[in-house]
């Protein structure tokens, strides 16, 4: 049933006030980043505030396009969109212009244009078709595959250009698929392996392991509540570690810490088995995989790390991770980034008086940068402000995605956020050095024509949706 | 339709809060807690260029100029800044070589990353000018002015002293100065270095990202202005000594000229000497090396100051008047001469003498009897009380200790103290006649030429002296050290000084320095031949003119060269007739000077 609502009174101005103070903080910032004494007009067209400012309008031209076509079109749609994104996708790799090594961009003329950016509202818009059409049971891997298909097609199309960053953001939708029933199992190992990742660099992994070992201890006990249980488990497997340990110590002596400790928990692991089976303790056997998956994951990734992984990218994730200084190298983009927005203090250096951001310190300070711009001049204030911005826009379009009756529009929103959340994560996480740098946008406030109007699309198709809510009556 | 997954939500809704949580975790410990990015970004944008105040300048005392300043550039390297540059043509640009290029690129980095250091010193003003216009293409490096000495004559290197880049040690103990700028070393440049050096300023500008300097930092407020070294009128006299060192050339010695009514040396000259333009600039370490190593010449050896020898005769007009003082011999005392006195020899000359004709005639015999009296004077119970009154008088007209000139270095010379004698021939064991050389300038005692030359002139001024020095006034007030201006006082009675002036003009119109008296000037001089146990006899020769109302007190050492009359005596005549007339009218002796080469004398003594 449905039936016809005005859209003015429907849509959410909530999110068009947050989504107009970004579009207008970066216009700000860009301004700020590449200010040119020489053109100091806001509106010169030759400088890329003045450029910024036509990609504002377009979007804001497109947005109220968005926002007038009827809601039907997007699904009805959707799979035609994707197709045509995907088709894009396989242009560009081979017709596309090639900057930096990488073909992500098309060029008419004048103006460039970066298919990844509008794959990402093809991709969440089919996603959701899929998962809403067939009513689809994503605990079932018959569901799964084709969903994970849907995500991971645009992934590897663009890892072709390649463009490792736009790549990882499409692995965000899988927090969409967990909303949607995917098992927590695949959820918490994913994020679980993220952690493991940057722990398994950071700290020796005998400790690691060790850690690990004493988590799942502390897991049994909270799951099962049985002391007896825990002691036990804890007491074959100190005594089969500690008899490994001796044999290996005076008598075989080639096994290393690691190994030893991988062997007692297999051994301690059978032992447990036939209490685990007797008793149906299913949490038990989970933590008990998880540790032994943890374990051989940080292990395998160490080993691979240190005798697989190029010299280069090994490089970079040392620079980040601060064991290897170079200035020159893989850590000056970070290094000036973190100088640049360490500098700006509590409350920031003024508009227009961040002298890294004056002097250029910063390469691409306008597009992967803009934060950059942010915490210099404006400070922790400014920079606190600016994500506080974006978590209300975050939260609020869980909440939206949350209040529609329909699973489409419900799912679409999920993608939306889950989309945003990976970009602002990303890029401000890498421009104060929590993660390796990773060249993508940061949403609304980086310059560029292609990834606004992509950002645009995404956030305003699902108003325009959510603005229609109503007309679906459950 | 109930949806299960519902509560799904808040995790989803935790993760996003806490990766914001996260971020702005790490957004306040860089901002807020930690202030070293805020050092980063200012170095990395604030270039501090140091401005060098213009070295004082230093003038004779007749206004013309000694020691001025010329441009100089370094080029100056951040090695952080440093990145993609087209090495080979940088090196083209600075006619240098790679290898050059790499090791002082190298050097840079050792000494810090981020700090400016010299990469290289004092290029030229064209190499300047091609850089200035390129400058962009180099990030990292970029040109610091600088000034060097230059020098209108090359003359009175040992005087001027010079300038060299300062050490470690020196700026250890002296937080105003940073490595790479300039103190004076010896000489003027070191005694004035405050008055010379002025004080730095430092101009605060903002760079790029390619080291393109983007305008002034804080509109300039917290620049400082360089203060430019205040200018320095020596009390020199340009053209007597350059005159003076001509006359020396080719021979080793020292001769400082002093105006007796000031104190204010006009000469002073410390042969070999050297050009005061090899200290300067790139060369300067080479050439400086070279100089220390010349074990033969010594050229940096400042012998005005830094050489000690036995005065010969010229110690006993002193001794006359000390005579006198203590009223152990009057004007009308006569002693008779038989070719010398007890051990001690004299030459032929007419006897007996008085106090005049002694010093006229120099004889040994006179002195001898006369140093005997006031050494066993009975009015003091012993010896050695006579010989503490007899040393106050020698360290009243400034030796045996320094004079407190405004040299650096300076000797005190040697007037033995009584504890000397009771130790080299045990207490009470020696007599007047144990240390009888003393009254004819030999034996222990040693005098530098300046503490000879201040001597004249206190004898020139019939009792007092002024603290010779070699700056006449400092700066645009004109001031000068109140220890220069203050007069010393002989206890000698100016009387007892005339009959020593009357004996130091008979000496030069009849006596031993006949030879070059002057037809229309009275000098009034003392020969001296002093006994060098390391070869040949010094000659020296002190003197002052004219007799009355004196202008010039002079005193000469010639190494190695002999008698007083023959050698020392026609510099100080020729350096007299020079300063007061300006003009030479014994060519003839002053060609025989001139061609006068002693240098294989000196490698004889040496040998």
């Amino acid at each position: 049933m449905k039936r016809s609502v005005n859209i003015w009174n429907g849509i959410d101005k909530i999110s068009i006030v947050l989504f107009l103070l970004l579009v207008a903080l970066g216009w700000i910032n860009i301004y700020a980043a590449v200010f040119n004494e020489d053109h100091p007009g806001l509106l010169d067209f030759s400088q890329r505030y003045g450029k910024q400012f036509i990609w504002i309008i377009a979007s804001l031209i497109l947005a109220v396009f968005i926002v007038i076509i009827d809601n039907r079109f997007y699904f009805f749609f959707s799979w035609f969109i994707y197709g045509t994104c995907m088709l894009l996708l396989v242009l560009v790799v081979i017709f596309g212009k090639e900057i930096n090594g990488a073909r992500s961009w098309f060029e008419f003329g004048g103006i460039s244009l970066q298919p990844s950016e509008l794959a990402k509202f093809g991709t969440a818009l089919a996603l959701a078709s899929y998962l809403n059409t067939r009513r689809q049971d994503l605990t079932r891997l018959s569901a799964m595959i084709p969903a994970s298909a849907i995500i991971l097609f645009p992934a590897f199309l663009i890892m072709l250009q390649p463009d490792t960053g736009s790549a990882i953001v499409y692995f965000s939708l899988f927090i969409v698929l967990f909303r949607e029933g995917m098992s927590p199992y695949i959820f918490v190992s994913g994020l679980l392996m993220i952690v493991l990742f940057f722990l398994t660099l950071l700290t020796n992994i005998l400790y690691l392991t060790i850690a690990s070992i004493i988590i799942a201890v502390i897991l049994v006990w909270l799951t099962t509540r049985k002391w007896k249980l825990v002691l036990f488990g804890t007491g074959i497997f100190l005594l089969i570690a500690g008899t490994i340990y001796l044999l290996d110590h005076y008598i075989i002596k080639s096994i290393g810490n690691e190994l030893v400790i991988f062997i007692s928990l297999i051994l301690s692991g059978a032992a447990y088995a036939f209490y685990i089976y007797n008793k149906r303790a299913a949490s038990v056997l989970i933590i008990y995989i998880f540790l032994l998956g943890s374990i051989i994951f940080v292990n395998a990734f160490d080993y691979a790390f240190n005798n697989i992984l190029p010299k280069h990218q090994k490089d970079r994730v040392n620079t980040l991770l601060g064991f290897k200084t170079d200035l020159h190298g893989t850590g000056y983009n970070v290094n000036q980034s973190i100088i640049s927005i360490g500098s700006g203090g509590f409350a920031g250096k003024g508009f227009l008086q961040g002298t890294q951001t004056k002097f250029k310190f910063v390469p691409k300070q306008s597009s992967d940068f803009i934060f950059c711009t942010v915490g210099e001049e404006w400070g922790f204030m400014g920079s606190g402000i600016v994500i506080g911005i974006y978590l209300f826009l975050l939260l609020r379009l869980v909440t939206l995605a949350e209040r529609q009756r329909s699973v489409f529009a419900r799912i679409y929103g999920y993608c939306v956020a889950s989309i945003f959340f990976t970009h602002i994560f990303l890029n401000i996480g890498m421009a104060i050095g929590l993660i390796p740098v990773i060249g993508i946008p940061l949403p609304f406030l980086s310059y560029g024509g292609s990834s606004l109007w992509g950002f645009t699309i995404l956030l305003f198709i699902f108003l325009r949706l959510d603005a229609s809510r109503t007309e679906y009556l459950v | 339709m109930k949806d299960p997954f519902i509560n799904r939500k808040y995790v989803i809704m935790a993760l996003i809060v806490l990766a914001t949580l996260g971020l702005l975790v790490r957004l306040f410990i860089i901002q807020v807690v930690k202030s070293s990015y805020r050092l980063s970004a200012d170095n990395n944008v604030l270039r501090y260029i140091t401005q060098y105040p213009a070295r004082g300048l230093i003038y004779d005392r007749n206004g013309k100029l000694i020691v001025f300043n010329q441009a100089a550039y370094d080029l100056m390297v951040v090695p952080t800044q440093v990145s993609n540059i087209d090495t080979t043509g940088f090196c083209d640009l600075l006619g240098i070589s790679t290898d050059l290029f790499r090791k002082q690129l190298r050097i840079a980095i050792n000494y810090s990353r981020r700090a400016p250091s010299v990469f290289l010193k004092q290029v030229s003003n064209e190499t300047y000018a091609k850089f200035q216009e390129k400058m962009f293409l180099y990030p990292g490096f970029y040109v610091q002015p600088r000034t060097l000495r230059k020098y209108s004559k090359p003359v009175a290197a040992h005087i001027l002293g010079y300038v060299s880049e300062v050490d470690d040690g020196v700026i250890k103990k002296n937080p105003y100065y940073k490595p790479g700028d300039y103190i004076g070393k010896s000489g003027i440049e070191e005694s004035y270095e405050k008055d010379l050096r002025g004080r730095r300023g430092v101009k605060i500008f903002l760079v790029d990202v390619f080291s393109r300097i983007k305008g002034s930092y804080e509109k300039g407020k917290l620049d400082t202005l360089a203060v430019q070294g205040s200018n320095i009128v020596s009390g020199i006299d340009l053209d007597l000594q350059e005159y003076g060192e001509l006359l020396m050339k080719n021979k080793r010695g020292s001769v400082v000229a002093i105006e007796p009514k000031s104190g204010e040396v006009l000469a002073l000259i410390s042969s070999p000497d050297y050009d005061p333009a090899l200290l300067v600039g790139r060369v300067r370490s080479e050439n400086f090396a070279k100089l220390l190593g010349d074990s033969i010449l010594q050229p940096l050896f400042n012998r005005a100051l830094m050489a000690s020898y036995p005065p010969g005769s010229t110690f006993k007009p002193i001794n006359g008047l000390i005579g006198l003082q203590e009223g152990v011999i009057t004007p009308q005392t006569l002693f008779e001469c038989h070719r010398g006195y007890l051990f001690v020899a004299c030459h032929a000359h007419p006897s007996p003498l008085s106090i005049v004709g002694a010093i006229g005639n120099s004889c040994n015999a006179y002195f001898c009897q006369t140093y005997r009296r006031v050494l066993e004077n009975p009015a003091y119970n012993t010896i050695a009380d006579a010989y503490v009154k007899w040393k106050s008088y020698l360290n009243e007209f400034g030796f045996g200790s320094k004079l407190g000139t405004d040299f650096v270095n300076e000797l005190s010379g040697f007037i033995p103290s009584t504890e000397y004698f009771d130790k080299y021939y045990g207490k009470n064991r020696w007599k007047a006649l144990t240390v009888i050389s003393m009254a004819i300038g030999q034996g222990e005692v040693g005098a530098t030429p300046l503490q000879m030359a201040n001597m004249t002139a206190a004898i020139a001024n019939r009792g007092y002296f002024y603290t010779p020095h070699i700056v006449k006034s400092v700066g645009a007030g004109h001031t000068i050290d109140e220890r220069f201006t203050t007069k010393h006082q002989i206890d000698i009675d100016t009387a007892n000084f005339e009959q020593i002036v009357l004996g130091m003009e008979q000496a030069v119109t009849s006596g031993t320095a006949a030879g070059v008296k002057l037809k229309d000037i009275i000098i009034c001089g003392k020969t001296g031949t002093a006994q060098n146990p390391h070869g040949a006899n010094h000659s020296v020769f002190i003197a002052f003119a004219p007799k009355d109302n004196p202008k010039i007190a002079i005193a000469v050492f010639v190494e190695n060269a002999g008698f007083g009359a023959t050698y020392a005596a026609p510099v100080a005549s020729l350096m007299i007739e020079k300063y007061i007339k300006g003009e030479i009218s014994n060519k003839a002796l002053e060609k025989r000077i001139l061609e006068l080469n002693l240098e294989g004398k000196i490698s004889e003594a040496e040998r």
